[in-house]
């Protein structure tokens, strides 16, 4: 709580103390107005002095002005019937005062709670000093410099290892929860938190440059761009007060002039003016005014979170109204590396048709020989292997425990004069042969990643109606992925420059109301994520120009993210759509009853604090999005 | 040019009204008030002088909501 809500609650306290003590005073006439008069300036100076400086700067349409006006006519109407009844004047203050303390203090709260989501921001840096450890300002540490990360520390600045082994946990970034090995020469990114063993880091960054800031940054400023639902909230208060200011005056003025003149009934001018009082208390448009903002500011933070860093609440509704999906290939869907995907036609175990091929390859350097290795898994006996000849353009022949192993593509075995199997499967295939012996085929290709399937399912399953996949890859092998995948349509064979072409075609053909949204890996579609309706970036940790590109950025490369930001967005605009009709729902229907004479100020009050609590409180749900 | 001040306010519709108040100050392109981190961001028109624009800014947010502050 802080200093100003503390005098508030004790304003309150004070006030209500006061007024039931007063209820079982019997006093009547001035000393009884005198006596009601010390609670109502208790709970309600700061309100009349703000009304009085909105009028003097000519800025009188505000709901200081409304409360002001109301409960001062309340005193005045009771004074005027020598009713004597003051007791509602100070309520509908007290309660207006305790509504924006609770308002006050769930919004405090819901900012600290955001800001804890992202608790990354690194306190220090450690650097050796004379084989001392010091803790400096992390903008005090210079590129190359050599930082020290300690079990249990947050990385304050990207780096790259150079000493020490240790798991790092980076679910605040990434929402991840399984964590990472870290060894001597891999590149750390900030923001990950040390588990295990100690670790010394070369920084390659400044900390203003470093993941963790640009992240911080990212969030902090998210909420700055407004949606259009914001828009319309702030365009509707400030159409809406001096409305219902009008509508006021004139259910004061009207109905009695009509009675008198018009119908030849009394005018009865105290029970109108009382109406148009508690038309004022009820007006009030605090519960849209403040749920909305505060509803995307929840849905933002809960994102971030779950590793989707949403740039603005603009795009929040714009995700949440995606419709068609474009995804890159290579990097988005498939791993962008090359692995082993099968084993045909073999005479022998996979394993050891696998151990053949990756000694045979051991020598050289090609990306394939790398993905033979790790197919293997184990580590290489070089000395198993002797007089290697590499044949350019062929393949490999070499002696592996004194065996001949060939492999190498068809050329090759048209060369050693070996019947092979041609492959059907796309990608790169390898044909082994064996003492002469053909021995089958190895497919090496691009590997779908193992979400892929799912992650397309889970989108249609969100909405989406059409999913679309563009890559410069070869058409066989896009047919044969978008077919595994189960995605729509399929553009294959394209340059760079083509993708633009296609989404902005894409773009023409659908509805306004529908969007797209283009996933990609940031890494040279920047162009393409620009100019789709909403740009996603997956796997972003640590470049610069995805998190800089896109609206939307993926921490992880799970492309499960993508329908997960969708579901979040959905939520979270639903409660925005929630709280605006609830809120102005009620207050129409509120209004309604007050002209009609059928709800007291007590009601008005209550209706305008009650509603305003449950949109906050409806709002603060947009932060949890776990299960969504 | 565009800067970041922190601004303390207590309620969203003040909030909008300040970011109102600041648009329409000579030598601001635009500025946005957001309420949930209390900051206004503050876009400059070619050539003015930032700190004389806050000035003018802060005594115009002061005007549509006394009880607010913008910390230059």
């Amino acid at each position: 709580m802080s200093k100003k809500q503390k005098n508030m609650l004790v304003r309150i306290l004070a006030a209500a103390v006061l007024l039931i003590v007063l209820n079982l005073v019997p006093v009547s006439g001035w000393p009884r107005f005198a006596l009601y008069l010390v609670p109502y300036l208790v709970i309600g100076y700061d309100i009349l002095l703000k009304a009085l400086k909105g009028i003097k700067n000519r800025q009188v349409f505000d709901e200081n002005f409304l409360m002001a006006v109301a409960t001062v006519g309340a005193i005045a109407l009771a004074l005027y019937e020598q009713s004597g009844d003051y007791t509602e004047a100070i309520a509908v203050m007290l309660f207006y005062q305790i509504g924006e303390w609770f308002q006050s203090y769930a919004v405090g709260k819901s900012r600290r709670n955001i800001s804890d989501l992202m608790d990354i921001r690194p306190d220090y840096a450690n650097i050796e000093r004379d084989g001392r450890l010091e803790q400096i300002d992390p903008d005090e540490v210079g590129i190359g410099s050599i930082i020290v990360v300690q079990p249990g520390e947050k990385v304050p600045i990207d780096g790259i290892v150079i000493e020490g082994d240790s798991t790092l946990n980076t679910s605040a970034l990434t929402g991840e929860s399984l964590p990472r090995e870290a060894r001597p020469g891999d590149e750390i990114i900030s923001g990950c938190i040390n588990m295990t063993g100690v670790l010394k880091i070369q920084t390659t960054r400044e900390f203003g440059e470093s993941t963790v800031s640009k992240i911080l940054d990212l969030v902090e400023n998210a909420s700055s761009r407004k949606s259009k639902s914001e828009a319309f909230i702030s365009k509707f208060a400030r159409v809406y007060t001096p409305a219902v200011c009008g509508s006021a005056v004139a259910l004061a003025i009207l109905p009695p002039l009509v009675r008198l003149f018009g119908l030849g009934l009394p005018a009865d001018w105290a029970a109108w003016i009382y109406r148009a009082l508690t038309f004022l208390v009820a007006s009030c448009p605090c519960a849209l005014v403040i749920s909305i903002p505060l509803s995307f500011f929840a849905g933002i933070g809960g994102a971030s979170k779950a590793g989707v860093l949403v740039k603005g609440s603009n795009y929040l509704e714009t995700l949440s109204q995606t419709k068609i999906v474009v995804f890159d290939k290579t990097g988005t869907l498939t791993q962008g590396v090359f692995e082993v995907s099968g084993i045909h036609h073999n005479e022998m175990e996979n394993a050891r048709l696998l151990e053949y091929a990756a000694l045979a390859e051991s020598a050289s350097s090609h990306p394939i020989s790398k993905s033979l290795q790790k197919a293997y898994g184990k580590e290489l006996d070089r000395s198993r292997v002797s007089d290697i000849q590499e044949i350019s353009g062929n393949g490999v022949i070499a002696k592996v425990d004194g065996i001949e192993v060939a492999a190498g593509n068809d050329k090759l075995m048209d060369r050693l004069g070996i019947a092979y199997i041609p492959c059907h499967s796309i990608g790169t295939i390898i044909h082994m042969a064996v003492d002469g012996q053909y021995a089958g085929h190895i497919v090496i290709s691009d590997v779908v990643k193992p979400h892929a399937k799912d992650a397309v399912q889970a989108l249609k399953a969100a909405g989406v109606r059409k999913t679309v996949m563009l890559t410069g890859d070869r058409r066989e092998v896009a047919q044969q992925v978008a077919e595994g995948l189960g995605i729509d349509q399929v553009y294959s064979e394209l340059l760079p420059a083509d993708k633009v072409e296609k989404v902005e075609e894409l773009l023409s053909l659908k509805p306004e109301k529908a969007k797209l949204a283009f996933v990609g890996d940031g890494i040279n579609d920047a162009p393409v994520l620009g100019r789709a309706d909403i740009g996603i970036a997956m796997g972003a940790m640590g470049s610069d120009a995805a998190i800089e590109a896109a609206d939307v950025v993926l921490m992880d490369d799970d492309p499960m993210q993508i329908s997960k930001a969708i579901r979040i967005s959905r939520k979270c605009l639903g409660i925005v759509y929630q709280n605006i009709v609830f809120a102005i729902g009620i207050k129409l229907a509120c209004l309604l009853l007050v002209a009609l004479g059928l709800a007291n100020m007590w009601l008005a009050i209550f209706a305008d604090v009650g509603v305003m609590i449950l949109a906050v409180l409806n709002a603060i749900r947009a932060m949890f999005v776990k299960k969504v | 040019m565009k800067k970041t001040y922190k601004i303390d306010v207590d309620c969203a519709n003040c909030a909008n009204k300040m970011e109102q108040a600041a648009r329409q100050t000579a030598g601001v392109a635009d500025a946005t008030v957001n309420f949930m981190t209390l900051k206004m961001i503050v876009e400059f028109e070619e050539g003015q002088d930032p700190k004389a624009v806050m000035e003018q800014v802060r005594k115009n947010c002061k005007k549509v909501e006394s009880d607010c502050e913008v910390y230059l």
